[in-house]
């Protein structure tokens, strides 16, 4: 079988870079393409897409970039997604893989209703077995692991998890071939009317090597300073549990878990947090996970690697004095 | 003018029970595992509810699921919502993506409505891939991200704050529209007593797959294009070593494993 390219369709950061999330998804479609043989190619679809196009062309072989006008100030994904669309349907592609943030997920839904594809979602893993993708996803809140694969002949989509993947340039750069876009649009554009900017945009958490979250226990602002402060101190990102966003001390970009983000990072030091399934979910996989609480009985207490049973403001004190210590 | 407003409602295994597990046939053990309406989906439901209160009119639920989701549904209604549409058919288990986005395509297509909400995602398979998918079928301008829902019935527009990662844009489409909303639209209201009583007397209609003009080989598993090749379950984490004693011993233990792992 002659096999096409393992495909990514590319997200564009607001200044126009190629997402974080992209250059991982785009190194998975490098290592899936060299497994089955057609290689690589990408896809970037925005007003001007040169910058990203150029920095995705460091990890795959082949890079199609489409100056699309509507897609700046109209909402992106669905846009990028028509023109990715008749992209593929000539290409005869031997699997695309998207992010699984809110951007890639709706380049993906949309995508697949246009081509009439299957969709496996949230990949925390995937190899190339039988001439098709073997996906690893995690189910349930992370209580089991299920491998997928399209059925046979198939070519489908996979929405791919961030930091899943380290994201790793290929040894030569791949060729970018600019396409003008072609044919209307037929889906409906959504216009973006206002963009706002919210306070100081704090390190974004899924990027983070170092977090530390409080949760419920944290008890308040001065609390939630205390955390803030041990996480300058080990120059990790702050996040936080659904109760404390409810209760207004971290804005929601900072929360973790079922209705927040999933992160992985390699040290997740808990403050104050009981370690529920619904927080759970979004940090078991941290490398290191520490938790400081009142209640040895915790859920918290099944899944980190170290806790200290203690009232967390005395405990962080003296950790930040700890750490402050060793310079 | 008022609203017409169709929920997306997927009923999950309830994430707190912990009793998820896969039969044989590699899909969900239904019997095992007690249903609940997601979680993300409450937070489009009270937004319906709110949008529905300011400007009048109505919200229906809709589900695809087995036929004792009428009871799942339930809950939804005692919070309010008006009426409820389960498709189900024993047709349609093992269903993938594409059959179930045709089904619920199909069902959406018999009813009238001004805007569709759904869910980010939902617990069991975090996918949140269906609403585009079902906007893009029926052609429906999609919002997604939605912090914030704003329609203006007379205009027949409706504007939403989509989350951007440095704050918010601000999105216009005319309705209907199809919006998938976050946890930001703010805490789902808990069922009054009152509610709960008048659930019992609200309609559920259920659609099978012949009602909706599906073809039974078109969906289901024999119909899906995706499979389930192999479950395990995660690795176990190592050990808990729990300090009790002064802060300075828990700092010093915390200090001493970050050292040890060279996260300092």
């Amino acid at each position: 079988m002659a096999a096409g390219a393992v495909w990514v369709v590319a997200e564009v950061a607001a200044d126009g870079s190629l997402a974080k999330s992209s250059t991982e998804v785009a190194t998975l479609a490098r290592t899936l393409g060299e497994a089955a043989g057609g290689g690589s190619a990408g896809i970037v679809v925005a007003g001007d897409p040169a910058g990203a196009a150029a920095e995705l062309a460091k990890y795959v072989g082949r890079v199609v970039a489409v100056a699309e006008p509507a897609a700046a100030g109209n909402a992106w994904a669905q846009v990028a997604a028509q023109r990715a669309a008749a992209i593929l349907a000539s290409e005869s592609p031997a699997t695309v893989l998207t992010g699984a943030g809110p951007d890639g997920r709706d380049v993906a839904g949309t995508t697949a209703a246009l081509l009439d594809r299957p969709v496996l979602v949230n990949a925390t893993a995937a190899t190339w077995t039988e001439g098709g993708p073997s996906v690893e996803m995690s189910v349930f809140g992370g209580k089991l692991v299920t491998t997928s694969a399209f059925t046979d002949g198939e070519w489908g989509i996979v929405t791919v998890r961030p930091n899943v993947v380290t994201a790793e340039p290929a040894a030569s750069a791949g060729a970018v071939e600019n396409l003008a876009p072609e044919g209307d649009l037929s889906l409906p554009l959504v216009k973006v009317v206002d963009q706002v900017q919210e306070a100081a945009a704090a390190l974004p958490i899924e990027e983070a090597r170092l977090i530390v979250a409080g949760g419920r226990g944290v008890g308040g602002d001065e609390g939630f300073a205390l955390v803030r402060e041990i996480a300058e101190e080990l120059g990790a990102a702050v996040g936080a549990t659904r109760a404390a966003v409810d209760s207004g001390w971290i804005p929601y970009a900072q929360q973790i878990g079922q209705t927040g983000k999933i992160v992985k990072p390699q040290l997740y030091l808990a403050l104050g947090i009981s370690g529920a399934i619904q927080h759970k979910v979004g940090m078991q996989t941290a490398g290191t996970i520490i938790g400081v609480n009142r209640d040895p009985d915790a859920p918290i207490a099944e899944f980190a690697d170290l806790l200290v049973v203690g009232d967390l403001f005395e405990v962080g004190k003296a950790l930040l004095a700890e750490l402050r210590a060793r310079g | 003018m008022p609203l017409r407003i169709v929920v997306l409602t997927k009923p999950v295994p309830d994430p707190a029970a912990a009793a998820e597990r896969l039969g044989p046939d590699g899909r969900l053990d239904r019997a095992a595992s007690p249903a609940v309406i997601n979680g993300n989906d409450e937070y489009t439901l009270e937004a319906a509810l709110k949008l529905v209160e300011a400007h009048g009119g109505e919200v229906a639920l809709l589900a695809m699921a087995p036929p004792n989701a009428v009871e799942t549904l339930r809950k939804g209604l005692a919070m309010g919502a008006h009426r409820g549409v389960l498709v189900t058919d024993p047709a349609l288990a093992g269903s993938d993506y594409g059959a179930t986005i045709a089904a619920l395509v199909a069902a959406l297509q018999g009813l009238e409505y001004d805007l569709v909400l759904a869910g980010f995602d939902s617990s069991d398979g975090v996918g949140g891939v269906i609403g585009a998918a079902v906007a893009t079928k029926l052609g429906l301008p999609y919002l997604s991200s939605a912090a914030k829902v704003e329609p203006d019935p007379d205009a027949g527009t409706v504007r939403v704050r989509r989350i951007s990662a440095t704050g918010f844009d601000v999105l216009e489409a005319p309705m209907p529209a199809l919006i998938v909303g976050t946890q930001l639209l703010g805490e789902p209201r808990y069922p009054s007593l009152k509610g709960i009583m008048a659930a019992r007397q609200k309609e559920v209609a259920t659609k099978s797959i012949s009602d909706l003009g599906l073809d039974a080989g078109a969906v289901g598993a024999g119909a899906a294009r995706t499979k389930v090749t192999g479950t395990e379950k995660p690795p176990a984490r190592g050990a808990t070593q729990v300090v009790r004693g002064s802060a300075e011993e828990g700092a010093k233990a915390i200090v001493d494993l970050l050292a040890s792992r060279r996260l300092i």
